[in-house]
């Protein structure tokens, strides 16, 4: 799902067309106009603004990147051998379900309140949805192809950079598509809890402790840019990597 | 070249394909393989090129038993065959590049490694140079069926096996590259087999054919076919082998 620049564009317009006109029908302080969200957003950037986005996006870019250092080796192993599939496949099967919100608790309790916490959430939303996915597609290779490179040589080392590799990035970029909603609201909920950084707990303190809902509105742009940020970058990725699947 | 000794294989002990059976190729010999569906054709390709083991009997090739993918040895499956993600030119090089990431270490390459780089020259020989940038879903089935040839050929192969190679092409294309293939492995001296369920092409592509029935296939029946190559069939055998598919086809369990 590769988006033309010029539609998108247009769609932001529109949504802060809206966004003003609810503002001019609701006329209340919590609901303030972009105009104005807008030009604290700027002045805030100058405050702090930007050492919580810089917090937030460094807890989520590390909890992704340490789930695909992991979970897509895993799911290669798992998909490309039969016997390893069958042994833990049916754990995925038990675990893949559950919300990983509820991990949250749990988690916080043995990791504690830091940035360790926080990682590991992230890590654990995305890990199970890019090991399946990269699994499916690893077990979905024809045995064909295979076949074809181990005659002319390839060995395991081979099998990984010529067939594996490759056929997993799309796997593995559609699992980070599908996650970014998910990781960023986890992240949201845990910078709620003893942190004074991240965009978390800017929005949440701007919005209930001081009362400032400009400010508290430019936390919500800020969470929005760093997920629409990251479906930028992986959209990025997607036509620089597998730029096969977009050949017809 | 080839010697097939005495070999038993079966994916299931109680239902062998082939049972003590024995065949012998010769270097420079165009070789067909015919037989209905799942009489075993692809299992005897895979024994040959290393990639399934006899569970009685050997099989060895100038002179050594096959205990792996022989370097030698170039292999071309009906389909998949090629990297879907890799353009042309980059599959033609596959077999290179696997080389170069093994170094020449006598087991997944030859100890002497090639000098010098013949991709180009082959693309260039099978007429892809204009889709050379190409991913395979982009082009023709014969222009994948090229990459293929041109892959294998890269690696400088003595024997060259091909599993239904043409089946999916249509009759002009099928034709010209049933020509193109055989004048290939004369002019390159590479032996040759093909596998194929269809009696005109057995008869277009192999001067000798192995006729496959009904398993296990314990005895090698083997029809002389001088006239192969020479753009005209050879009408009395074509009955002869249609005669004895019809008789055993009724005994072969559907695929
Ligand atoms: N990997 C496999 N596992 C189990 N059975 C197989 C496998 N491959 C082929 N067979 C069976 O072995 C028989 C011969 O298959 P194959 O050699 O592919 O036949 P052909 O190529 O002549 O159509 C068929 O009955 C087929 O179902
Ligand atoms: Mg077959």
């Amino acid at each position: 799902m590769v988006m033309k620049q010029r539609e998108i564009t247009l769609a932001a317009l529109g949504l802060l067309l809206l966004w003003q006109l609810a503002a001019l029908i609701v006329q209340r302080p919590i609901l303030p106009g972009p105009s104005t969200v807008l030009l604290i957003f700027v002045r805030e950037l100058g405050n702090d603004l930007l050492l919580h986005f810089g917090a937030s996006l460094w807890r989520v870019t590390a909890g992704m990147a340490l789930s695909v250092l992991i979970a897509a080796p895993a799911g290669i192993v798992i998909g490309a051998s039969p016997r390893w599939n069958r042994l833990v496949s049916p754990i995925i099967y038990l675990l893949y379900p559950i919300p990983k919100v509820v991990l949250v608790p749990i988690v916080l309790l043995f990791l504690g309140v830091g940035d360790r916490a926080k990682i590991a959430l992230i890590f654990l939303i995305l890990f199970f949805q890019i090991l399946v996915l990269v699994r499916d597609q690893a077990v979905g290779i024809p045995p064909q192809l295979i076949q074809s490179l181990r005659s002319i040589g390839a060995g395991r080392r081979a099998l990984f950079r010529f067939v594996y590799l490759p056929a997993s990035l799309p796997a593995i970029l559609t699992a980070l598509r599908q996650s970014i909603g998910t990781a960023v609201a986890v992240l949201y909920v845990t910078e709620l809890f003893a942190t004074k950084y991240g965009l978390g707990y800017y929005i949440y303190y701007n919005g209930s402790t001081l009362l400032n809902y400009p400010a508290m509105y430019a936390g919500v742009i800020a969470m929005a840019i760093l997920g629409f940020g990251m479906y930028v970058v992986v959209d990025w990725l997607e036509r620089r990597w597998c730029a096969w699947k977009f050949a017809s | 070249m080839i010697h097939v000794h005495q070999i038993t294989f079966g994916y299931t002990p109680t239902s062998p394909l082939f049972e003590g059976f024995t065949w012998d190729v010769a270097r420079g010999e165009m070789w067909a393989i015919l037989g209905p569906s799942g009489c075993g054709k692809t299992t005897l390709l895979m024994l040959l090129a290393g990639l399934r083991f006899p569970t009685a009997g050997q099989i060895s090739i100038e002179g050594r038993p096959i205990h792996r993918p022989r370097p030698g040895t170039g292999l071309i499956l009906q389909d998949y065959g090629l990297l879907p993600w890799a353009t042309v030119r980059q599959n033609v090089e596959l077999g290179l590049r696997i080389r170069a990431l093994y170094g020449p270490d006598g087991k997944h390459a030859p100890k002497e490694s090639l000098t010098e780089n013949r991709a180009p020259y082959w693309i260039d020989r099978l007429g892809l140079t204009e889709v050379a940038e190409r991913y395979p879903s982009q082009i023709s089935g014969g222009q994948r069926q090229r990459t293929a040839i041109a892959r294998t050929l890269v690696l400088q192969p003595d024997l060259l096996l091909m599993d239904e190679p043409f089946s999916s092409l249509d009759a002009v294309t099928c034709h010209d590259l049933q020509h193109l293939t055989l004048s290939l492995c004369q002019e390159q001296g590479i032996t040759l087999i093909v596998v194929t369920h269809a009696i005109e092409e057995a008869l277009a592509l192999g001067q000798k054919i192995l006729l496959l029935g009904a398993p296990p296939n314990r005895q090698a029946r083997i029809f002389e076919n001088p006239r192969a190559g020479q753009g005209q069939i050879d009408r009395r055998l074509h009955n002869q082998l249609w005669e004895e598919m019809k008789r055993q086809g009724h005994s072969v369990a559907s695929p």
